[in-house]
Formats: C-alpha cells, sequence, structure tokens
C-alpha cells in the first residue's frame, strides 16, 4: 500500500495503482477521455493532467503510478490552465455540430467544455474532415467528431476480442476504422456506443430519435438471454426508445450484448393488443370476456390429463407460478417449460444452474465446453471468460462444433462420445483438467435437445466429479442455459408432473388443449391437428398464428417482473410503459380466467404473488444477490453416462441476432441478419 | 479516392519467401509480430520485382497478418503509419522530395518544380502519364546537410537544384539506369563543399 496526499486528504492505495485512482479514492473527480477502468491505458487525451510535489510538469494522471508519499494536486490553476489547453487543442477539429449531434446531453466532451472550454476559439484554419465509413446496422458513425481516445479499438481488441478496429495512418490523417470497410462481427459492438465519450460512434437505430434528458429511466433485467444482464430502460411517453446496460461487477460488469441492446424496436411490432379468437379456421378479435368464456367451455368438458401448458422463453416467474397452480387447481400435471423437448435430471438446483457463477469463472484454471457456443448463447459471459484467458494461465477445451469463441480452445470432439474420451483419459485435455486446480464445465442447456440428453447430462456430471470439479469451496458444474425464463421455471418445478407429459408428449395429439405462455420456438406442425391452442403472449409469432385464442399479454418492459438467470441469481424488473391496447400483465390474465373458471388463484395484488413465491420457493427469498452452491452433493443426476451418441452437437441457435418474438419482429435485427448471415436472409425472403 | 484496382490475393514468391523466414527467425518466440515492418518491406520489394511498382496491396497486408498470427488491422495501422510503405500502386521511379525545413531553405522549391516539369505531374501523390514517375512529399530524410535531397526508390540524390534535377530524371525517362546515389556536386559523403576546413593542422586525421 501506499500513503498518497490528495489536495491535502491523505488515502492509501494499492502499490501500482494510478494516481488518477488515487485521485477518485479521495473523492476528487478527474476529467478524462481516452482512461477507462475496464481498458488497458492509452494516456493520448491528456485530459486528466494534474500537478505532483517534485515533478515540473504536469503529470497525466492515469499513466502515472502512486508512489509512497506523493503529494498530488488536482486543482491548482496550473492544472486548470493545463486542462482547458488541452481541451482547446481537442476542440480544434471538433465540429460544433451539438445541436445536431445524438450524443448532446450525455457527451463527455461537452461535459467536460463546460469546465475548461474557452467560450470562443482562437482557430482559424479549416477543421479536419473525415469520411462517415459504414459499420453495420448498429453502429452510426461521423468520424470528424472522433478525438482519436481509441476506447473502441481496445474494447474491440481486449474485450470484445474482435481486432477489427485500428488507427491507420498518421497525425492529422489519423483515423479510427476498420481500414476495410465492413459491418462490425462482435456480438458486444453497442458497447463502442456507450465507450464513445463524443457523438463520433452513435447508435444508428436510435439517430435523431430523443435527448437523453426527456426520457424515464427504468431499471430492469435483459431476457433475450440468460445472463439477466442489468439494464435500464428508457421511455418517453409510451414508447421503450432505447435499452443501456446498467452496472453490475457479478453480471455483465457494464456490457450489453447487441440483440439486448437493439431489439427493442421488436417491441412496438407485431404486437398482440387485444384478444382473438379462431372461428371457422379465421381469427377475430374479440372480447376478453368471449376469449375467457371460449377457453373455460372448452377446459370444462376437456379431461384433466387431456390438457397441458408449456411455457416459453421469457415468461417472468411470476406467471408461471400463476400458471402451474392454476393447472394444479384443474387437476393437470402435464407441465412443462422445456419447449425445445430437453428432458434431463432437475431434481436438485445444481444439476441446471450455472454454479461457478459468472463472476467465479475469474478464478477457474482450466474449462472445458460441452454442445455451447457460449459467444451466441451469452455474449457477455463469453466476454468473461475472454477475461479470465486473458490473465494467463487458463485452458479452454471445446466439444462441438468448431467456433470462434474469442479465446483459444482446444477442440476435443464434435459430439458427446469426446466426453467419454475425456472420461477414459485418452484425449490429451484430460491432463489439463487433472492438473487443473479449479476446473470447470460448461454444459450447453440447447445441446441437452435431443434423444440422449439425459445422458450427456449424466456423462458431463461424471466428468465434473471425476476430474474434481466439485468440492467443498468449488462448484465447478455449469449449465449455461439461453432461455432467461428456463431457471426460474425449473425452480418452480414447471415440469411434468406425477404422471404428467412432457412437452414432446404433449405434441402430436397428446392433448386436447394446449396453453402456450409465450411458446413460439415449438414445431407448431407437431401440435395434434384438434388440439385446441391457446395463446399467451405479446408478439404475433408462431405461436400465436396457430392458436385458437389468443390473449394478449404483456413484454418484459411493461411488466413487473422477476426472473432467474442461469447463474441462479433472482432479480427483478420494473415495469418501464404501460402493455399496448388491451394487454395485459400475463399473472393478472391467469388470475383473471382462473377466477371465471371458479378455481380462482389465492392472490390477488402482485406483492402477495410473490410473498407466496418467496414462502414456497426459498430460493426466491433473496433477490440480485446469489449465494453460491458447493459442490458437496455429489449424487449424481439420472441417465446413464454410457449412452451418449456420437452424433455430433448442432448449433442452439441458428444465428444470434433473432432467436426469440421480440427479436424477430426487430427490423433492426433483421438488418443484422441481412449484415452477417448473408443466407439466412435470404431464405427468409 | 481508390482508383487502383487490388489484387485479390497475393503469395510471397521464393526470394521473398526467405527473405521472411529469415526476418522472422531474428525475433524470440511469440515475438513473432515483430517482423511486420520487415515484411511490409519484403512485401513491397517483391511488387517492385515482379510488376515494376513497388506498393503494398491489401492482399499481402493479409498475408502477413497471417503469417505472424495478428489481426489485419493491426499491419493496416503500420503499414499506413509509415511513409516508406506505399499503399497505393506508385510509378518506376518514386520521387520522394524533402520539403522540411533545412531542404527548403536550400531550395526543395526548386526540385519539385523540376520534378514537376519533367514528369507532368501536377501535385503531390499523383503519377506521371506514362507510369515512370510517382511524387511523394516526404518529411525530413534526415540529409540536412547535403540538402535538398530527393529519394528515389532506394538512392539518395544530394546537393540537387533546378538543373541537375532536370537532368537526372530526363536521363531515367531516357531510359537510362538509376545512377549511383550521392551528391550530384561531387562532394565526399558529408564533408564541407568547399573542402576541408577543420583540423587542417593534423597531420595523422588528414591522412
Amino acid at each position: 500500500m501506499a500513503k498518497v496526499t490528495v489536495d491535502g486528504i491523505e488515502v492509501e492505495i494499492a502499490n501500482g495503482s494510478s494516481v488518477l485512482q488515487a485521485a477518485e479514492a479521495a473523492g476528487k473527480e478527474i476529467p478524462r477521455f481516452c482512461y477507462h477502468e475496464r481498458l488497458s491505458v492509452a494516456g493520448n487525451c491528456r485530459m486528466c493532467l494534474v500537478e505532483i510535489e517534485k515533478i515540473p510538469k504536469p503529470v497525466a494522471s492515469c499513466g502515472q503510478p502512486v508512489a509512497d508519499g506523493m503529494v498530488i494536486f488536482t486543482d491548482t490553476e496550473n492544472v486548470r490552465k493545463s486542462r482547458r489547453g488541452v481541451m482547446e487543442f481537442l476542440l480544434i477539429n471538433h465540429p460544433l455540430d451539438c445541436p445536431i449531434c445524438d450524443q448532446g446531453g450525455e457527451c463527455d466532451l461537452q461535459d467536460e467544455a463546460v469546465s475548461y472550454g474557452r467560450d470562443t476559439s482562437r482557430y482559424d484554419e479549416n477543421k479536419r474532415a473525415a469520411a462517415q465509413p459504414d459499420w453495420g446496422p448498429l453502429v452510426k458513425t461521423t468520424m470528424t467528431r472522433c478525438i482519436h481516445c481509441t476506447r473502441c479499438i481496445r474494447f474491440s481488441t481486449e474485450i470484445a476480442g474482435v481486432p477489427e478496429l485500428g488507427a491507420t495512418a498518421r497525425g492529422e490523417n489519423m483515423q479510427v476504422g476498420t481500414y476495410v470497410e465492413k459491418a462490425l462481427s462482435s456480438e458486444l459492438s453497442g458497447n463502442l456506443i456507450d465507450l464513445c465519450p463524443v457523438g463520433a460512434l452513435t447508435s444508428k437505430p436510435y439517430a435523431y430519435t430523443a435527448r437523453s434528458w426527456e426520457l424515464r429511466k427504468t431499471d430492469s433485467v435483459d431476457i433475450l438471454d440468460a445472463v439477466g444482464a442489468n439494464i435500464r430502460i428508457d421511455a418517453r411517453g409510451a414508447e421503450v426508445l432505447r435499452i443501456l446496460p446498467r452496472l453490475n461487477d457479478d453480471v455483465n460488469e457494464e456490457w450489453l450484448g447487441d440483440k439486448s441492446r437493439f431489439s427493442v424496436d421488436g417491441l412496438k411490432r407485431r404486437r398482440l393488443d387485444r384478444p382473438w379468437l379462431r372461428e371457422n379456421g379465421k381469427l377475430r378479435a374479440a372480447s376478453w370476456e368471449e376469449a375467457f368464456a371460449a377457453i373455460a367451455d372448452k377446459i370444462k368438458t376437456a379431461a384433466p390429463d387431456r390438457i397441458g401448458a408449456i411455457a416459453g422463453d421469457l415468461a417472468d416467474t411470476e406467471s408461471l407460478l400463476a400458471l402451474k397452480e392454476m393447472f394444479q387447481s384443474l387437476g393437470s400435471p402435464n407441465l412443462d417449460c422445456r419447449q425445445d423437448g430437453a428432458v434431463f435430471d432437475t431434481a436438485q438446483r445444481g444439476f441446471y444452474l450455472f454454479n461457478t457463477s459468472i463472476a467465479g469463472i475469474e478464478e477457474a484454471d482450466a474449462l472445458l465446453i460441452i454442445g455451447s457456443n457460449p459467444r451466441h448463447e451469452a455474449p457477455v459471459l463469453n466476454a468473461r471468460i475472454r477475461k479470465r484467458w486473458l490473465a494467463g494461465n487458463f485452458e479452454a477445451g471445446l466439444i462441438g462444433a468448431p467456433h470462434d469463441l474469442t479465446y483459444a480452445t482446444a477442440h476435443i470432439g464434435l459430439g458427446p462420445d469426446a466426453i467419454t474420451s475425456l472420461l477414459d483419459g485418452t484425449h490429451p485435455f484430460a491432463e489439463i483438467l487433472k492438473a487443473a486446480k479449479k476446473p470447470m464445465l460448461i454444459l450447453g442447456a440447447g445441446a441437452l435437445a435431443r434423444p440422449d440428453g439425459a445422458a450427456i447430462h449424466a456423462a458431463a456430471w461424471k466428468l465434473a466429479v471425476q476430474f474434481g470439479m466439485l468440492n467443498d469451496d468449488w462448484h465447478g458444474f455449469n449449465m449455461l442455459h439461453h432461455a432467461a425464463a428456463r431457471v426460474g421455471a425449473l425452480d418452480i418445478g414447471f415440469l411434468p408432473g406425477p404422471g404428467g407429459k412432457s412437452t414432446a408428449q404433449m405434441l402430436g395429439g397428446g392433448t386436447d388443449i394446449l396453453w402456450l405462455l409465450g411458446a413460439d420456438s415449438l414445431d407448431m406442425q407437431a401440435i395434434g391437428a384438434d388440439t385446441f391452442v391457446i395463446y399467451q403472449g405479446h408478439h404475433g409469432d408462431a405461436g400465436a398464428a396457430r392458436a385458437d385464442v389468443i390473449l394478449p399479454g404483456a413484454a418484459y418492459t411493461e411488466k413487473d417482473g422477476t426472473y432467474v438467470n442461469t447463474e441462479g441469481r433472482v432479480q427483478q424488473g420494473f415495469i418501464a410503459v404501460k402493455p399496448p391496447g388491451d394487454a395485459r400483465e400475463d399473472w393478472r390474465i391467469l388470475r383473471a380466467i382462473s377466477a371465471y373458471m371458479g378455481h380462482a388463484l389465492r392472490y390477488d395484488t402482485l406483492q402477495e404473488l410473490r410473498a407466496h413465491l418467496a414462502q414456497a420457493y426459498p430460493s426466491f427469498a433473496l433477490t440480485g444477490e446469489l449465494r453460491r452452491l458447493a459442490g458437496t452433493n455429489l449424487t449424481a443426476p439420472a441417465g446413464d453416462p454410457a449412452a451418449v451418441s456420437a452424433a455430433p452437437f448442432a448449433p442452439v441457435l441458428k444465428n444470434y441476432y433473432q432467436t426469440d418474438p421480440i427479436s424477430r419482429a426487430s427490423p433492426t435485427m433483421a438488418a443484422c441478419v441481412a449484415a452477417h448471415y448473408p443466407a439466412l436472409a435470404e431464405a427468409a425472403e | 479516392m481508390n482508383t487502383h484496382t487490388e489484387p485479390t490475393d497475393f503469395v510471397f514468391d521464393e526470394i521473398a519467401q526467405a527473405a521472411a523466414t529469415k526476418a522472422i527467425a531474428r525475433y524470440p518466440a511469440g515475438k513473432q509480430a515483430s517482423a511486420v515492418m520487415a515484411l511490409l518491406d519484403i512485401a513491397q520489394r517483391q511488387m517492385e520485382r515482379l510488376t515494376g511498382s513497388a506498393w503494398v496491396p491489401r492482399a499481402a497486408m493479409d498475408v502477413i497478418a497471417q503469417l505472424l498470427g495478428i489481426a489485419s488491422v493491426r499491419v493496416y495501422e503500420m503499414a499506413t503509419f509509415y511513409t516508406m510503405y506505399n499503399t497505393k500502386p506508385v510509378g518506376k521511379f518514386h520521387l520522394q522530395v524533402c520539403t522540411t525545413t533545412p531542404c527548403w531553405l536550400r531550395g526543395s522549391d526548386e526540385v519539385v518544380a523540376s520534378c514537376k516539369k519533367v514528369s507532368g505531374i501536377e501535385d503531390f501523390g499523383q503519377t506521371s502519364a506514362d507510369g515512370l514517375f510517382t511524387m511523394t512529399e516526404v518529411e525530413c530524410l534526415g540529409g540536412c546537410v547535403n540538402a535538398p535531397i530527393l529519394q528515389i526508390n532506394d538512392n539518395y540524390y544530394e546537393d540537387l537544384d533546378a538543373t541537375r534535377t532536370e537532368a537526372l530524371l530526363n536521363g531515367l525517362k531516357s531510359g537510362a539506369p538509376l545512377p549511383p546515389a550521392g551528391s550530384s556536386i561531387g562532394r565526399q559523403a558529408s564533408a564541407p563543399v568547399t573542402n576541408q576546413t577543420a583540423l587542417l593542422n593534423n597531420a595523422k586525421l588528414v591522412e
């Protein structure tokens, strides 16, 4: 520890910290453009100048390490003068176009210019102008505004692991860009917009939409993958305009995947804003009363074991619980939350959670990925693995189709038979796992949607036990989900009850009445032709097209909801806008229809429902925090580890950008597919 | 701006490959990326040998990136930062005129004018119609003692004035090979023009 004095305040700070960090520890704000906590230090903007005793000239505090006894001044006349000088140089080539710049109002340069800018310019020459390269459908470039801080270059190289950006040419001709014009291929490219301290990189879909001060900000949780990234929903009036990441070091740090950020325009397209009824093969608009009557009539006459419910990927836990308890009161055990048809043992939470936790990845020293592409299924989590890999002494292996995961992986095999080659030690990667102190494995939940799913689950668990991934202070068995609703649904047992039917059994005429709670990724053709389908959800996607009754629900931005991420972390999102038209929050719909059918659920408010949830399932008592499980229970999941087949793992997601009703409705995501998967986009047309 | 056509692929030929292997071997294991500047030069010389125009096409930069295991953009950064790499085709004779203060004081404007006159080029960065000359403005070549300097391909031509520049370029235009590099007024290295002025009584040194 080094003892330093900042403006007379004495602080103690770890050796190797920078003067800037010391100043922050003392509560002093240092202006900066190029410095960012999570990126390497570049020291090229010179805005963070401070004075240090015994050093004759002002020093860039971001790159200056502290020394014991250092006396730092952050607010002397000399410091202010130096920063004003730096600011003047930065503004020499920066256009004065704040009124038409989307960064206006949330621009670091604008803010600092208030403190350090001159009121007039002394510069009479022509300003530098730069081309506006096309970086794809998400990031809009106005490189004339670029102040060459190189944050975007460092982010794409270090965090995203897709080194496409660089600084080409030199001096006044220096350009930040890709050199060869192309769309950014990172799933984290939206973060460049947040990182850019000026208006050089702004959001293309959000261009000229709103000013930051017009927006109503609501904290929420992202549900387009199972990471549960913390987000801020910015809305104006009844419309959600954009979604930004919120800081949470345990989950997403300050990053957000592109799908989660830019699918927002899908929230106002293809919405179900009133109930619909199918009559003579055609859907017609109906009232809630008519829809309820149609459902109640059908359910009254059906045998309880001939009705079933399948939950989709975006459902909140409250509505899942309401639906489950409604079905219990109807006497039906036919429930399943795994619309992909995966069947695996869920007797212990440890069987289906990401037990190591996302932050825990940084403690691991070896990783085995089985049947998953975390770059697509959980890009923010993948960035965490890359962060661990960059720190060194970390080996990763991959079983499944080879991908560029942004870190080096040893490719072990294409199918689950490769697990066997590790179990019997014939593959050299077994030695790496054996030597590791804290090895972990990631089993893709989507990879279990195949006949030998339970066997793969059991084989992966056996591998974890055999290679010491489970012990008192380390749980290295992880399942990576890609559906935000999945873990919450598994936690409350939204699963076939005794004698109940699973997803596969409910399809193909296995039920007379099928309730789809936002389930759109099923094969709708596989539902029996005579099955009466009730679709409760918010988008007119595959499920609504097949439905006989449509109940319009609320999207995640339109309701207070509890979601459990892949780690088992319970998080709550808040309502940002009202659902459109006659649409209602999903648990309310279920509460209403249960009363209509004479089996009223016993909660009238969300508070009562949540209290009931926490009481019935104690894991819901704690929100936001995560209690990591210890790997003490070695009971193996059901399934024969030897029964795995050699069939290669198929990719879980065909493409990253369109995976659910919201992103499928989003024109921005469609543009991304066209840019990155031209073959898929053509097939869709 | 980019009116030239980029070749779609690039392969190191035998000579270049040998040179590249040698250049990469200079660096310790894991630090091969350091060879990027040498490889760019080798690629540029191969282009000169094969096409008569010394430049590095983008395909060559990609090949180098792959060879060194670094991102292509890292090579683009290098190639565009240094003026010694041409990212566009240049003429057979690349006229690199130094116009930095010492050369300018010693008459680089004359050299520029002569270059324009002989080649027919109107401004820096252009290539003459016959494809023989490309004129580039460069910063200090580090030969200020013998200013003004005109670098043609690898050779420095020093102590130039309008007449001597024109003679030099007219020679090249008529198909003569590049004359030996050095002072155009017969100066020995960078010794004083007026012969030796110092250390006159030190017999040993004079010898």
